[in-house]
């Protein structure tokens, strides 16, 4: 079974920490990286950026496009992609499509990324 | 990062929430500063046992709230605080209390925070130097150093600037939509003032200045959490990002001024870019230009640039004749010639800045700009008189360093033709 951890933390305090504090805890965890990666556990892994980055786009039939992340949402994060978009406006155009073949309720947060690790291949992990 | 660092990270992001609520409590700048100081004391002793509470800032609010009442009621010798213990149990409790009295008001406190720094009475030094004090907790020490002035002159320029806050009629009420707008302007400038503290320093006074950037930037992220849809916060965070990326590049080992074409892009900072870029990207989907989101394109067409001459010219003269008309300044087109003058040669730069030289004849910028024009163009003598003006001009010894170089250049193929 694969397992999609997701990380929380305090915005305000983690992207006001200074350059060194953040080497410092990219230092820890890449010691725990490198232990997974040996294992072959480590699958794909990214940070994103602040939340104050995000833009989220509501489902229905004009999409309605938000500055910022979802405050409020009633839906639980069920999934997501990453893709490789040259701005925003291409990243809204695929959000607009995945929109269109998954109606409903919900919608999708657009949140840049500012460091992703491919990881290594933990396909056999699905069955295995 | 261990205990106390994490107490003190979070203590720092509560502040302009906490101090901003005491203030409108109190009323009184130095009576909520000496309830924040008390609360923080607190948190100190009780955090690492108890852990952080689920809402820092209301913890703070509350706290400092109940030592602000009983240090005025020791004087009447009327209730003490509540016990120890009792305090310690607060955890949920309080933070469900707090965020009942002051939820809807966090908003309109720390702008109003902002804004008492911003007293339009008070010389734009002093806005800046208070609302360090006051809003980023820096201490009278540092912004001293910051300044450059000693310790007892900045702790005098503080003390003046409240009293004379004190004395007029600081607007405590929640402010209307307009005034609200009117205000945001304001602390927009005042943020960007303390990032230009630390941005124009010369490499000698960097290190001590560094700071008033990563502040800078900490004030645009709350004043963009505040109002996550204006696009000119989100132009002024990105600006500061996108300019303070550069920070480990811009100087050279002896305090020399790398200029942006010969930095070594490798130590650019590449997340603080990518999220400048896309802050940029999401502020200018709003079809709501303003002056910060231009600067801030122009900053972002610089940080895509892998390598100098991948760099998009054009567009950074359109977006500064963008910027011209939004304000005009003779400054602005001095920096537009600079673009000018990588996409049609030293001569169409000249002609743009000549007209400018009256009301530029004391700018440093203008001299070391126009003897470079002339100086491509051969014209080796006139570049001269311009570099000898600009050097007697200089703000730092950094910027008569890096013209001193350009002279010796002149000397150097002057004596190869000669």
């Amino acid at each position: 079974m694969l397992y999609a951890i997701l990380c929380y933390n305090n915005e305000d305090a983690v992207f006001t920490w200074s350059k060194e504090e953040d080497e410092a805890v990219m230092a820890r965890l890449d010691a725990v990286h490198q232990k997974l990666t040996a294992q072959g556990r480590m699958g794909p892994s990214l940070r994103l950026l602040p939340t104050t980055a995000a833009t989220s786009l509501r489902k229905g039939d004009e999409p309605l496009i938000l500055d910022g992340p979802f405050v409020e949402t009633k839906e639980q994060l069920l999934g997501f992609y990453v893709i490789d978009c040259a701005n925003l406006e291409e990243a809204l155009e695929t959000a607009r499509e995945l929109a269109r073949a998954n109606p409903g309720e919900g919608g999708y947060e657009i949140r840049p990324i500012r460091l992703f690790l491919p990881g290594g291949d933990v396909s056999g992990a699905v069955t295995g | 990062m261990s205990d106390l660092a994490w107490i003190d990270a979070a203590l720092t992001a509560a502040r302009p929430q906490a101090m901003g609520a005491l203030l409108r409590y109190f009323r009184d700048l130095d009576v909520a500063e000496e309830a924040f100081q008390n609360a923080c004391l607190r948190a100190l002793s009780h955090w690492p046992r108890n852990g952080p509470p689920r809402d820092p800032a209301a913890w703070l609010i509350l706290v400092g709230r109940n030592a602000g009442v009983d240090g005025v009621r020791r004087e009447s010798r009327l209730t003490a605080l509540p016990p120890e213990d009792q305090l310690s149990d607060l955890s949920d409790a309080e933070a469900a209390e707090a965020e009942r009295l002051d939820g809807e008001h966090y908003r309109d406190d720390i702008l109003r925070l902002l804004f008492i720094c911003c007293h339009p009475d008070l010389p734009a030094t002093q806005q800046v130097a208070l609302a360090l004090r006051i809003v980023s907790g820096l201490s009278v020490k540092q912004i001293a150093r910051a300044f450059l002035v000693g310790e007892s002159a900045m702790e005098q320029r503080i003390t003046r600037a409240k009293a004379r806050i004190g004395a007029g009629d600081a607007p405590f009420e929640a402010p209307g939509p307009a005034e609200r707008a009117e205000r945001l302007a304001a602390v927009m400038v005042m943020v960007y003032l303390v990032f230009n503290e630390g941005y124009s320093a010369g490499a000698t006074q960097a290190r001590a200045r560094e700071p008033l950037c990563d502040e800078a930037i900490r004030l645009a992220r709350l004043l963009l959490r505040l109002f996550p849809a204006e696009p000119e916060v989100m132009g002024l965070l990105a600006l500061f990002l996108l300019q303070h990326a550069r920070a480990a590049a811009r100087f050279d080992a002896d305090g020399g001024l790398i200029l942006l074409e010969d930095q070594d892009r490798g130590l650019w900072r590449r997340p603080m870019i990518l999220e400048g870029l896309a802050l940029v990207d999401k502020a200018l989907r709003h079809r709501r230009p303003g002056p910060y989101q231009v600067q801030a394109a122009i900053a972002a067409l610089h940080g895509r640039a892998a390598r100098p001459e991948d760099t998009d010219w054009a567009e950074i003269d359109q977006l500064y004749q963008v910027l011209e008309r939004m304000q005009p300044s003779p400054v602005i087109t001095l920096n537009r010639a600079v673009a000018v003058a990588k996409l049609s040669g030293p001569e169409a730069a000249l002609a743009l800045i000549e007209p400018l030289a009256p009301r530029l004849s004391a700018y440093f910028h203008f001299h070391g700009a126009r003897g470079l024009f002339l100086m491509q163009l051969g014209r080796g003598l006139e570049a001269r008189g311009a570099f000898d003006r600009a050097i007697a001009l200089a703000n730092t010894p950094a910027e008569a360093a890096h013209i001193r170089m350009h002279l010796d250049r002149l000397e150097a193929e002057g004596r190869e033709t000669g």
